[in-house]
Order: C-alpha cells, then structure tokens, then sequence
C-alpha cells in the first residue's frame, strides 16, 4: 500500500471526501513551495499535488502555462525539485505527487524517475500526457514500486475504455471535469455526477475530480460523489500573486482560499 | 544508438509506431478524436469517392502533376551531377502544404466537423488551411507564433483575405513549436465539433501517417517523372527537413528502391551550438514532443530547448517520427545547412534560374548544389523544390541589409 492508499482508507473510514490541492514546483522559488506545502497541510489538505515544471504542457491553461514558465526561468531544475521535496516530504504527514510529462520521465529513463521520486519520500505520479496503450512498461515499473500510478478518464472516454484505464490505476482515478485544459470555470458540466456515480459503481479505487474547480458551491456539489476534490490553478494564481504582494501576503491570500474551500468537506 | 534492422515502407503499425518512434502521447481527451480520425482516414483511403474526388482537386485545383524540371544552368554552374527540381512551388498556394490541408479538409467534412484549427510557421500552411477551408466552406482558425507573424506578414495577410482568423501565440519562444501547443490546448475544448489540421509528418498518430500519406503524390510523380524523363530511377533524392512532409512526401514513395540515395537537410542556422540551430537528427536525443517520440532538442530534463533558423518553416526542435526511423536504420542520410548557405544557395538558383525558392527550400538547394559536385555528371538528384520565395522577400531584404551593414562595419 503506497501512502495514499492509507490516506484514502483513513478518510474512508471517517466518511470524508479528500482535499488535493496542486500547486508548481519553483513557483516563484523552492523556499516558497516549502512554505505553501506546509501551509496546505495545516489548513486541511489531505494529498498535494506537485506539478514539475514543463516547458510545452498540453493540458495545461494560462495560468499553469505562466507559473511553469516562471519556474523555468528561474532554471529550477528536476534535480533541484527532488531535493528539496525530500526535506519537505519529511516535515509533511500529507503524501506528496508529482504531476509531471512523460517527456520528463522518459528522458530520466522509467525506472530511474520513480526510484528518485520515491527517494524524494513522493507517493506516486499523475502522468497527464500518458495514455493507456503506452502506460503498460511505467504501470509495471509503479506497481513492482508500490508508487502510486494516477491515470485521467475524461468525458470523452467511452466506458469500456474507462474501464480499462482503472486496472493499471493506482491511488486514485482522477476524473477530469471538463472537456479541455486547466483553469477555473464559472460553470462545471452537469453530467460529471452521473459520470463520477457511474465510475464509482465499477470499481474500488477512490475517484477524485479536477479540472476547472475553483468556488465552494463546486466543491460542496461534488462532495456528494467524489472521494477527493483536487484545486489546481485556483491556488496557483493566489501562489502567483506573491509577485505583487510579496509572500506573506500571497501564503495569507491561499490560507483564507483553500479554508473556505475545505470547509464545504 | 543505431537500429541495425532495415526500414519497411510497412509502417507505422497499428499504435502508430515507426519501430521505437511516433505512437501517441496526449491528453486523455484527444484519445476519442485521434481514433475516429484514425477509422475516417482507413475507410477513406480505401474509398475510391474520395480517392477520386482528392484526386479531382490536385489536378484541377492545385494543377498537379507539379513538373519535374531539369536545373541546366544550376547543374552548369555546379559541374557534376544532373539536378532536376520537383517544382511543389508552382501548386496553388506556393508549396507542397495543400496537398495536405485538402486531403484533411475531405476527412473533415468526412467526420462531419464543420471548424478547422491549424499552426503555421512560414505561414504556408496557414495559407494552404484557410485556402481548403475557403474552398469548403469551413471555419478557420490559425495559431501563429507572433515572432513569425513578423517574419511571415504577406501570408499573414493572405489567410486574412480568405477567412481565416489568425491568433497570435505569445508564450514560449513565439514560433512554430508553441503555435502548436496552442492548436492543440485549443484542440482540447473543442475536440468534439473541430479537425486539427496539423501541418507536418509529427504529432500523435495518425497524424505523421495521415500526413505523409497525403504528401507521398510528391515522390509517386517524381517516380513516374524520371522514368520518363530519363529512364531510370534518381541517384539521390534531396529535401529539406522542418517537420519533414514534403521530405517524406519525397522519399516514402521510394523506400523499397535499395538504389536510390535520400539526403535530408535540416537547419542548420548559425551553427552547431545549442540554441544556433533547428537540427535535432544531426544534434538532438530521443525524446517525447507533440505527442510522438523522435529525435528532439532537449536539455538533461526533457525541457525542450530553443532553436535557431532563417526560416520560419524549419525553426521547430522536433522532427517526424517516420524520419527517426530512417535515421537509425540508416535508410536515409541527414545533414544540416547553415543560414549563410541557404541565403547563397537561394541567390544561385534565382539567378541561374528564374526561380525564386523559399528559404526553407533553400536548404534543400544548397545540399543539392554541393553533393552535385561530389557525384559525377552521370548521376541525377531529384530536389524538392517545397515552396516559392515570394513569401520571404520581406525577410530576404532585411537580412541583405543586415549583412550590408555587418561587412560595411567591418572595413
Ligand atoms: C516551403 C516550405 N518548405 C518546407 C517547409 C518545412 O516543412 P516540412 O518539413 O514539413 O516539409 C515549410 C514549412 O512551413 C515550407 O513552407
């Protein structure tokens, strides 16, 4: 059982639907993302997500896109990420993963990538650009690690295919909300429960939704199905702010956000 | 790292793999639309409706076939071998890119998609969408990189007049490789009712096979044409490499002919330092880029690097998996051409000639004029002649300028 796995049998166990913030790795600099880990975790997260910086994200709207760049501009390197996650990931209680490339991954080699990770104390990787067909040589390599191997099923999935992405699933299947890419939407589709209802009947593993999240009337509607509500370009964008209002102001700016949020959980 | 096995003209196979390149790494939410473009162009190509109605439009629209022509004062000035120019610059629309774009607009009606997004270097196959489109009745959007949309203005200008909307990509280093990732982040929200028209022999399956499929008419009349013209199949074939359709337009055609030579020419801009060119199969590493591994300019992370060209159409730091394949089977030979070479090359041949070429062209151009002189008078290279020039002479004469100015000062 990797530690999410742990997590999500705990909550499980309390009737709780887990918080999953994402925020960048170097965003503006590894000092700060130390801080709003630990900042997370006191205001109730329960899994964060880590995304490493990437220098042509797909999936990813303007607002990861800019913090990725600003990242990489400070030339934070893979390296540097692992690091540093390793002292953060001994001060956390709350697991730790790496949203993160393939292309980063297949450049590392397959097996080096999650020995490092693992190394770094992180518990697993949402790989947003590897699809089923290709995941088979990584699943193995994640399952033989006990590193928890997050897979998306998105509304264009046939449920066949759904199906499919579940078995090499593992930690949890995210659900992605919307047919596109990151960033906050005023309105989230409503077929997302019926989908999530209809995912949940099928299999055991714990089903999160994300993609387009950002106000706590969405995160207390999906609450009712979800296991796990995960928040990403809402809190970068109030990571980002730092630039205008410094840091203290920035970490006050995601404290008060990310309270409101968990107390609709 | 060479794969000793010999390339087939029988791939990809069915996850879009050329041996260990191309297959498909996106977003989940492009896996519904990549496989019904896949099942669209399967039964379309074995459809002869459609075969001829693409058909139909190369000869009556495009003015296909393009002529094989016999460079005599090129060849002249050179003293070797004979170069003949498979003339793609005399299609409507300037280059080999229509070829493409009407192909895919068919399959866009075909799949019942009444909206066209695209990416454009140069332009020209921003030009060659909004052409298809205006033809068909399509919306069109193009995603342009604003640093090309600088270098490029007169075709900026055409996709206007015929409907298109041109928007300007201002992340990254403002060229091809992040028009692309804008296409296809656009691509994402509007999967359902849009064809991505990618411009090139990259990206996730089926697009390199869709593309080169489509660009193969290039090499099928060459082929036709020089046993025609002299009888016997081309000693070399040459062609420039940007993402590398009218390349493998050229070559696939002639893949199965142990005997004849293939010389790709990527960009070799201001030299062999990173970030000075636009070579990764001279320079780069395997990698993952636009959904499909080959040889990409990646730093030790997997970040892509910045490239360097002259011309719009080769600036991209990757390649299409089909040409990785070659590469490491040893099938085709790959070679870089400097800026300066290109600019000299584009200069001969529109002197001896009459005909101006794009720089990207130019490439192609400046390798066939040195291997002409290496290869003896009775030997023939074919050269894809991609493009007409008319759409860099902006851009030529500010160069010109700055050379002038550059030897000016340094007297
Ligand atoms: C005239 C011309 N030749 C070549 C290219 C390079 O593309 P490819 O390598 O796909 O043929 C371009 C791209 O814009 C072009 O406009």
């Amino acid at each position: 059982m990797s530690a999410i796995d742990t997590t999500f049998e705990e909550l499980r166990s309390l009737g709780k639907t887990a918080f999953i913030p994402f925020i960048t790795a170097g965003d503006p600099d590894l000092e700060f993302t130390g801080q709003v880990l630990a900042e997370l975790e006191k205001c109730g997260a329960n899994i964060c997500e880590l995304g490493i910086p990437y220098s042509d994200p797909i999936a990813d709207g303007p607002v990861i896109q800019a913090s990725y760049t600003r990242a990489l501009n400070q030339r934070i390197k893979l390296n540097a990420i692992l690091d540093n996650a390793q002292t953060w990931t001994a001060g956390l209680s709350t697991p730790l993963v790496t949203m993160v490339s393939y292309s980063i991954i297949h450049r590392q080699g397959l097996e080096r990538y999650v020995a490092q990770a693992k190394h770094a104390g992180i518990a697993g990787a949402i790989v947003p650009d590897l699809l089923v067909e290709e995941a088979p040589q990584f699943a193995a390599i994640c399952a033989r690690e006990d590193f928890s191997l997050i897979q998306l099923v998105t509304p264009t999935t046939p449920h066949d295919r759904a199906l499919r992405i579940c078995e090499t699933t593992s930690g949890f299947l995210y659900y992605v909300s919307v047919t596109g890419i990151t960033g906050a939407r005023q309105e989230l589709p409503p077929e997302v429960v019926d989908q999530v209802s209809w995912l949940k009947s099928k299999t055991e593993l714990p089903v999160c939704i994300g993609f387009g999240i950002s106000q706590a009337a969405q995160v207390k509607m999906l609450s009712q199905v979800a296991d796990g509500i995960i928040v990403g370009s809402a809190i970068v964008k109030r990571v980002a702010s730092a630039a205008e209002i410094g840091k203290a102001a920035a970490l006050e700016n995601v404290r008060t956000f990310v309270q409101e949020l968990v107390a609709e959980l | 790292m060479a794969d000793i096995s010999p390339s087939t003209s029988n791939v990809p196979n069915e996850a879009g793999r050329f041996g260990l390149f191309g297959g498909r790494y996106v977003p989940e939410t492009l896996t519904k639309a990549l496989n019904e473009l896949t099942t669209a162009y399967t039964e379309a190509k074995q459809d002869s409706v459609f075969q001829n109605q693409l058909t139909e439009l190369f000869n009556d629209f495009v003015g296909r076939p393009s002529p094989l022509y016999f460079a005599e004062r090129l060849t002249a000035h050179c003293g070797g071998a004979e170069i003949w120019l498979k003339r793609e610059d005399t299609n409507h629309t300037g280059a080999h890119k229509i070829n493409n774009t009407l192909g895919q607009a068919l399959l866009t009606m075909r799949m019942g998609k009444k909206r066209v997004i695209a990416e454009t270097g140069a332009g020209q196959h921003g030009v060659a969408t909004a052409t298809a489109c205006a033809r068909f009745g399509l919306e069109c959007v193009v995603y342009m990189g604003a640093e090309d949309i600088r270098r490029q203005a007169p075709n900026v200008f055409s996709m206007k007049l015929l409907g298109a909307e041109v928007r300007a990509v201002e992340t990254g280093s403002r060229t091809l490789r992040d028009a692309i990732n804008e296409a296809m982040r656009e691509w994402m929200s509007s999967v359902e009712n849009t064809h991505y028209i990618i411009g090139s022999v990259v990206g996730p399956h089926p697009f390199p096979l869709i593309v080169r499929d489509f660009q193969s008419i290039i090499g099928q009349e060459a082929r036709q044409q020089s046993l025609e013209r002299f009888d016997a199949l081309p000693d070399l074939l040459i062609a420039c490499v940007g993402g590398g359709s009218n390349a493998a337009g050229l070559f696939y055609p002639f893949i199965d002919d142990a005997d004849v030579a293939m010389l790709g020419v990527e960009a070799g801009g201001r030299g062999s330092q990173p970030g000075d060119h636009a070579s990764p199969l001279s320079y780069g590493e395997h990698g993952i880029l636009h959904g499909s591994m080959s040889y990409v300019m990646q730093d030790e992370d997997g970040q892509t690097c910045d490239v360097h060209s002259i011309s719009a159409g080769l600036d991209y730091p990757g390649v299409g998996p089909e040409h990785s394949y070659w590469k490491d089977s040893g099938r085709v030979e790959y070679t870089s051409c400097e800026d300066d070479d290109a600019m000299h090359a584009f200069d001969t041949l529109t002197q001896c000639e009459g005909i101006l070429p794009a720089l990207e062209s130019s490439h192609a151009i400046a390798a066939a004029m040195q291997q002409a002189c290496k290869l003896g008078p009775s030997k023939r290279i074919v050269v894809c002649l991609s493009g007409r020039g008319d759409k860099d002479s902006n851009e030529i004469a500010r160069i010109k300028k700055e050379m002038a100015t550059a030897a000016a000062s340094n007297q």
